[in-house]
């Protein structure tokens, strides 16, 4: 056995394992620059369409037959839209956050429960956007009777959006540490001033995060809207308008007040995609693109936001 | 002293409590939060399914509708074969996986084994900014830049002059850039974010003793990967494309905007295509409620809830079996 | 108890220790000298680990390197095979060479030299897969496909490991993780020994298994001696005394800096250490 023992330089020709070895390095990097040269084309394809159509005269501005006009009215619809949903989303999912860190069991009957809890909270991510829109529309427009309406949108979107602000939430709340929670109970705290006074303070970081993804997934959404607050035709709003404030189910679904949420409501999201089924309109295209820059505007705004806050508040918190 | 702890003192430890008392409200009312997901699940099962089965129940058309071919709702008899849409879904995001798999799994192995800290902190980023645009803003992109330079480019036959080579892609070209490769193409790009970084974390699970055990053997960076790295991230390679494959089959307009939405079967990849999530959308605004061509459509949505379900139990399938390796 | 009698002769040339230097000179043919170093020293992100180590080591023998724990032993053994090289922030400055050849050139193959190099770590790692794939994966990566030729060399690997008996029905069925740790470990050697290597580094390999597989690894590294040039770190000092030939002792400095105190025949450093450092060490006086 002294043959393998021969004195062997370790400059060796490069061998053929070496050979793939570089190769695939390259083209690894390669994927990674082909990603983000892709995301780059396609945010400069955008900075270019809406050159020129993008401007605050157009985000805040009426549309118009004749001309260009406007999109004030569905960029309005998507804030009120993302409002109303956030303000049933957000309470229900930390709330189910909660539970799902801080109560549930994984053992015994609850146990079973927890697991149906994660089965559930699984199903509903992997339902097709518009079966979950299809669901709005035979609950809430045919059975309730609501027609098309921006309530029907929201309640539709947060079923949606439920297991993903209840996920983000529970990750927030199980990263704070053990040892808080127990220093707290140990002082003789229950279990709910606990989570009140120390879980929830330390996880705000995370749930802000959350909220904000969340909030990026609900502002873009369409197909989940196209059935439950319809597809319309964009008027001016008047926000003087108070009437459809006496939650009157029976004078119809033509509220005309901006602030109604029993008055249909299109979105940009929807917008876009109406522009394009049934658009015919000499300004389409330009119309399209700058709601699509617009768009994607707000979700580098998300995004950025989400990261922003959260480090600001992680820095905030530890420091005090 | 001990007297003092006499039995028949009251214990300071046990708080008398009214029966009301005891209950947990807080407790409750997390646990309805929660509970509601199973309510939502369970109502959407029932909704979706009553409205799915009136096109045999009540238009007494027969099961076997869904598995045939011929769609035309106009006609006298009017023909609901549900065959061209679930083919076509098939079909679409097949080619949406063929496309994004190896390219997400490489950029997951990428970010994981190979990207110093800088590119992994700027590429990340662009992953969850890909995420997050809207999906009409993809089909938007795709109608306005990827259709035209299809019909652009590849208008014509697409015939290859090798002698055997070219009878097989001997295949129409683009008419209009509508088409099933358009559909795949916007698709794969929507998917990628999820692929990479489902994938990903399956990699970064791998226990480091594995890398180090194969590269003090000798072996290259890529030999690990390819020979240590993806057989151990497996199951979890496979979870990512199985919601990659939901994710690709549920998307409704960014595939609407694109494949041209012609209910014949799919012949290919070149021709325009359809499939049960652009029919929906297209015609669900124009049909009236309770008509058989409606009901179709409410089939349709049944077919693609039970696709859903079937994947998420596959994924639990997955990492159940994760091999005690 | 060893006899080191009949032990050759370790190599000492230099050893350098701050500014006192301990010389202990052996003639010998440069040819049997398998691995040096010159003025070794490691640094993680700017602080010291390891400093200015300088020893050789012989051909077919053992070495161990002995000493508390956080003295830089394993992070120097590291060395040998460049593995150190994986860790980010870790630079290594002076010289080890390899027969003669200086492994930190630019030139240098690292898989080649690891190739060369073996390692057995602290917690067997055997791969998920079955035990014949485990011992052929090295191999296999080189370009050997012929099935004759693996099957050879998985049983002549297997058998020097001293695993062989053990594992030999259920090659291929048995998965390597379903071993018991002592059996991991011997896969683990028996891996290395498939890709032909010259020097075996062991990182305290029987720290993680039980006294009677404890036992039968330090057979197994006694008869692996006729083979191979073995390089084993562990702090358990009896193991030290059984298996090595030659001893090197290590401590921190103020800095938490490892630096190497004496290096001598296993048993001269076991009986008459020359530096106080060590009698202390072995004496149980430390720490």
């Amino acid at each position: 056995m002294t043959a393998n023992h021969s004195p062997a330089s370790l400059h060796r020709r490069t061998s053929r394992a070496i050979v793939a070895d570089r190769a695939a390095t390259i083209v690894l990097w390669g994927t990674a620059a082909f990603v983000l040269l892709l995301l780059g084309t396609i945010i400069l394809h955008f900075a270019l369409a809406a050159w020129g159509v993008v401007s605050l005269g157009f985000i805040f501005g009426d549309p118009s037959d004749t001309a260009l006009g406007g999109v004030f009215p569905v960029f309005w619809n998507s804030i009120y839209m993302l409002a109303l949903t956030m303000l049933i989303a957000v309470p229900v999912g930390i709330l189910g956050g909660i539970y799902m860190s801080e109560y549930a069991r994984e053992t015994g009957p609850l146990g079973l429960v927890t697991s149906a809890i994660r089965f559930a909270e699984e199903a509903i991510s992997s339902v097709p956007s518009i079966v979950v829109g299809l669901f709005g529309l035979i609950l809430f427009v045919d059975t309730f009777r609501w027609g098309f309406t921006a309530l029907g949108g929201a309640f539709a979107l947060t079923l949606f959006n439920l297991p993903l602000m209840t996920r983000l939430s529970e990750q927030a709340l199980r990263a704070v540490p053990q040892d808080e929670r127990q220093a707290s109970l140990a002082l003789g705290a229950t279990k709910w001033q606990t989570i009140r006074h120390v879980v929830l303070p330390l996880a705000i970081p995370g749930l802000v995060t959350g909220v904000i993804l969340t909030a990026g997934r609900v502002f873009g959404e369409a197909a989940v809207l196209l059935f439950t607050a319809g597809i319309g035709t964009p008027v001016h709003y008047d926000f003087a308008n108070f009437n459809g404030f006496g939650l009157d189910f029976n004078s119809g679904w033509w509220h005309t007040s901006p602030w109604s949420p029993l008055r249909p409501a299109t979105t940009l999201s929807v917008y876009i995609w109406k522009l394009n089924s049934e658009g015919l309109g000499a300004f389409k295209n330009q119309l399209a693109d700058g709601s699509a820059a617009i768009l994607i505007g707000m979700v580098l705004i998300f995004n950025l936001g989400a990261r922003a806050v959260g480090r600001v508040l992680t820095r905030k918190l530890t420091a005090a | 002293m001990a007297r003092l702890i006499a039995a028949d003192r009251p214990s300071t430890l046990k708080v008398e409590t009214g029966r009301l008392a005891r209950i947990d409200v807080p407790m409750i009312v997390v646990f309805m939060a929660a509970a509601s997901m199973i309510a939502i699940v369970v109502l959407l099962l029932l909704f979706i399914s009553w409205q799915g089965i009136q096109l045999f129940v009540k238009d007494g058309y027969s099961p076997g509708t869904i598995l045939s071919p011929t769609w035309d709702p106009l006609a006298n008899t009017p023909a609901f074969g549900l065959l061209p849409f679930i083919a076509g879904t098939l079909v679409v995001t097949a080619g949406a996986l063929l496309i994004s798999t190896p390219l997400s799994v490489g950029l997951a192995a990428f970010l994981s084994e190979v990207a110093p800290n800088w590119a992994r902190s700027v590429v990340q980023p662009a992953l969850e900014i890909f995420v997050g645009i809207p999906s009409v803003v993809w089909g938007w992109l795709g109608l306005t830049t990827l259709v035209p330079f299809l019909s652009d480019t590849f208008s014509g036959p697409l015939v290859v002059s090798l002698p055997v080579v070219g009878k097989v892609f001997s295949m129409p070209g683009f008419l209009t850039g509508f088409s099933w490769l358009a559909g795949s193409l916007v698709l794969s790009v929507m998917i990628l974010p999820t692929i990479t970084s489902v994938s990903y974390d399956s990699f970064r699970a791998v226990p480091q003793e594995l890398r180090t055990g194969s590269l003090a053997l000798g072996t290259t960076r890529w030999q690990t990967i390819r020979h240590i790295l993806i057989p151990a991230a497996l199951p979890g390679i496979l979870t990512a494309v199985v919601l990659g494959m939901t994710r690709a089959a549920g998307e409704a307009l960014a595939v609407q905007m694109v494949i041209g939405n012609s209910p014949t079967l799919p012949a290919a990849i070149t021709q325009p295509v359809t499939t049960l999530t652009s029919q929906i959308t297209l015609d669900m605004g124009n049909t009236v409620f309770g008509e058989p061509w409606q009901d179709a459509l409410w089939t349709m949505s049944l077919v693609l809830l039970v696709l859903s379900i079937a994947s998420v139990v596959l994924v639990r399938l997955i990492n159940k079996r994760r091999m005690p390796l | 108890m060893p006899t080191t009698a009949t032990f050759p002769q370790p190599v000492i040339r230099r050893v350098e220790v701050g500014s006192s230097i301990v010389a202990e000179q052996a003639a010998t043919a440069p040819a049997d000298l398998k691995i040096s170093t010159e003025h070794v020293s490691v640094k993680y992100s700017g602080k010291t680990a390891v400093r200015d180590v300088s020893l050789e080591i012989r051909e077919r023998s053992i070495l161990a390197l002995i000493g508390p724990s956080g003295s830089g032993k394993s992070t120097f053994l590291r060395c040998f095979n460049r593995m150190n090289d994986l860790i980010p922030g870790a630079t290594v400055e002076g010289e080890v060479c390899l027969d003669g050849e200086d492994i930190g050139d630019a030139g240098v193959s690292v898989v080649e030299l690891r190739r060369r190099v073996g390692m057995v770590f602290q917690r067997p790692n055997p791969f998920p897969m079955s035990i014949y794939e485990n011992v052929a994966y090295g191999p296999r990566r080189r370009g050997m496909n012929s099935r004759a030729q693996l099957d050879e060399l998985v049983e002549t690997s297997l058998k020097r490991a001293a695993l062989w008996d053990e594992v030999k029905d259920d090659l291929r069925r048995k998965s390597g993780l379903a071993l018991s740790g002592g059996q991991q470990q011997r896969l683990c050697i028996a891996r290395v020994l498939a890709t032909d290597p010259e020097v075996i580094l062991m990182d305290e390999p029987a720290s993680a298994l039980d006294p009677v597989s404890t036992l039968r690894i330090e057979e197994l590294m006694r008869e692996l001696r006729e083979n191979y040039t073995i390089v084993i770190v562990t702090h358990n000092m009896q193991q030290a005394a059984r298996v090595s030939d030659v001893t090197a002792f290590f401590t921190m400095a103020e800095d938490r800096a490892g630096y190497l105190v004496e290096m001598g025949p296993t048993g001269r450093i076991f009986t008459r250490p020359a530096e106080r450092l060590t009698e202390d060490y072995i004496s149980g006086r430390f720490g």
